[in-house]
């Protein structure tokens, strides 16, 4: 009997193993775009870009071309060779303190000016490569290695909304927050990276989608556990679903 | 202007124009005196050779967007002044690390700080002498309008040919002065050269990466050696300089780099006697060391002259084992020193 392939590791991933910890949401999303990129037969044409933070190593995985960026400069590296080739995928892939962070003027400007790029930004609500800081998305009362008391917003403001902070922008087209702790999310979640490639092929503009990714290790929490966090408290204050659409 | 070779034209203008003859289809820049003439002159150029003209939202942005362009392969090219470049250091250092050609122009201005938009040699330390990590730009440094587009041109042909990225360090008065200029027109050399290195899709072949993090253990060690080697290289092939009015009968020998070289030659031309030379590092980077030696051999006094106070100073030191020959005037914050005042220290000291 002749057997059926009904799944394999995409093209679009290497033969390098995962280096993330157990339950971090960056291997689920990293094979989740290497699926995309294979469905939509990107693989000859899509460049990424990756940042700085636990992601840094993503070139390692990806079986496409893909650049480094310093801190923060993802969306420049990104916009830069999208204009110089403007018939090829580009997206970067950024963390919350690379992001929302370091980077907060390379985004909004980049957004702003409606560079057809698309945008994949895992909030975790750490620094998780080193070793669990405080980031702009960090949760009020949230305990991290740098606020060893808990966020409070007197001393450190309040957590950023980076799709609501985008969305009046003209230039934005298409932002959706999604997350990744379940079979039914991830589809969701790759429905939506999906949509921003897409867009992006039509000419359409900027696109963000923003991961809600867990990070057991700096959470201090089992991945199960840790899962159950984002599904029951981080959603309260990032919602999901889709922030704009212009479609 | 297109038929005729010959023009009359501003320093800044010089260097974009020899940018877009040089086959540069990406720029990026940031307002900043006393070079705002070539991002607004880029802004109306670079679509009509249908490149690309991007105003940064800072400088930091704007050698990042030259670091991605770079990265696809585009020849590209940033200008800023003084604390513009500071901005820049970070992202000249990666360009460096992950080997990406690109031209950074410097149109210096006086410092430290937000200093003053006059015109200034204050940050041959940080051309010569860059950012984080063990690397090397090839510096250029124009003393004439014509060097201004003849150094910009040549400029991408070697960030191409060395994969480094390429300063032309300039200041304000270099700038904004207009002569009359020979035009090259001629295509580069290396401009159809292949970089197969070049992130443009992984069209049948693997992904390739481009990137300046080497984790493994030894394997920063290695591409560092591997930079020297490169650098080496460079000194051993890219040296450039001027010998000026030397002869066999020269007593003085000055010691300058662009505005302060050509006010040298001033200086030159005032004295009488005819016991004075110069010699004019043109690539600060390779600094021309054995060169500079041989010419100072015989000479009873080296002047130094710069506008800091004393930056080359240290490299004709390293040059020069003999450092009680040497006598430096410097003027700093954006001061410019006349022919006559030069000659006058030089006179004082002789």
């Amino acid at each position: 009997m002749k057997e059926k392939i009904i799944y394999k590791k995409p093209d679009s991933l290497t033969d390098i193993n995962f280096s993330y910890c157990p339950g971090c949401g960056h291997s689920t999303v990293h094979k989740i775009i290497a699926e995309i990129v294979d469905e939509l037969n990107l693989r000859e044409k899509i460049i990424g870009v990756a940042p700085v933070g636990c992601a840094v190593f993503a070139y390692n995985f990806w079986n496409f071309d893909v650049s480094e960026a310093a801190h923060g400069r993802t969306p420049a590296v990104a916009t830069a060779i999208k204009r110089v080739l403007p018939d090829r995928l580009v997206f970067s892939y950024q963390g919350d303190g690379d992001l929302a962070s370091i980077g907060m003027a390379e985004i909004i400007h980049t957004a702003n000016r409606g560079e057809n790029i698309t945008v994949i930004f895992i909030n975790n609500t750490n620094y998780g490569m080193t070793g669990g800081q405080l980031a702009p998305t960090t949760l009020l009362s949230q305990k991290t290695t740098t606020s060893p008391y808990g966020r409070d917003a007197k001393n450190y403001g309040y957590p950023v909304k980076m799709l609501e902070l985008l969305s009046p922008l003209e230039g934005v087209k298409y932002l959706e927050r999604v997350k990744v702790t379940d079979a039914a999310s991830v589809i969701k979640a790759k429905n939506a990276i999906k949509k921003g490639f897409t867009y992006q092929m039509q000419n359409i503009g900027f696109s963000m989608i923003e991961v809600l990714s867990s990070c057991p290790a700096n959470w201090r929490k089992e991945p199960v556990e840790a899962n159950k966090l984002i599904d029951e408290e981080i959603v309260k204050v990032f919602p999901l679903g889709k922030i704009k659409d212009i479609k | 202007m297109a038929n005729n070779n010959r023009m009359l034209i501003k320093g800044n203008y010089a260097i974009a124009e020899a940018a877009i003859d040089a086959g540069c289809r990406f720029y990026a820049g940031y307002p900043i005196t006393p070079q705002n003439e070539i991002p607004e002159y880029m802004s109306k150029r670079m679509p009509e050779v249908n490149g690309v003209f991007m105003q940064a939202e800072s400088e930091l942005i704007s050698i990042n967007l030259v670091f991605g362009a770079a990265v696809a392969g585009a020849r590209a090219m940033t200008t800023s002044s003084s604390p513009g470049i500071s901005l820049m250091q970070e992202g000249i250092s990666y360009m460096a690390g992950c080997e990406l050609p690109g031209v950074i122009v410097n149109v210096m201005r006086g410092g430290p700080g937000l200093g003053n938009i006059s015109p200034s040699q204050s940050d041959y330390f940080q051309a010569v002498k860059p950012g984080h990590g063990d690397y090397r730009l090839i510096v250029l440094a124009p003393h004439n309008t014509q060097e201004m587009y003849d150094f910009t041109f040549e400029a991408f042909d070697l960030a191409d040919k060395y994969r480094n990225p390429v300063m032309v360090l300039t200041d304000g008065l270099l700038g904004q002065i207009m002569e009359s200029i020979e035009l090259k027109r001629k295509k580069p050399e290396l401009l159809n050269q292949k970089k197969e290195w070049a992130l443009t899709g992984a069209k049948g072949r693997k992904g390739q990466r481009i990137v300046s993090l080497l984790m493994d253990p030894g394997a920063l060690e290695k591409h560092n050696f591997h930079l020297q080697e490169k650098y080496d290289l460079i000194r051993k092939q890219e040296k450039r300089y001027e010998k000026f009015n030397i002869t066999d009968d020269t007593e003085y020998l000055i010691v300058a780099f662009g505005t302060v070289a050509r006010v040298s030659k001033g200086t030159i031309k005032l004295d009488k006697d005819k016991r004075i030379g110069l010699f004019r590092p043109i690539t600060l980077f390779p600094f021309p060391y054995e060169e500079l030696k041989e010419v100072a051999k015989n000479v009873k006094k080296i002047f130094v002259f710069e506008m800091n106070l004393g930056q080359m100073l240290d490299d004709v030191k390293i040059a020069i084992e003999n450092s009680e020959k040497i006598e430096f005037y410097g003027r700093p914050g954006g001061g410019v020193p006349t022919s006559e005042e030069l000659l006058n220290f030089i006179l004082k000291r002789i």
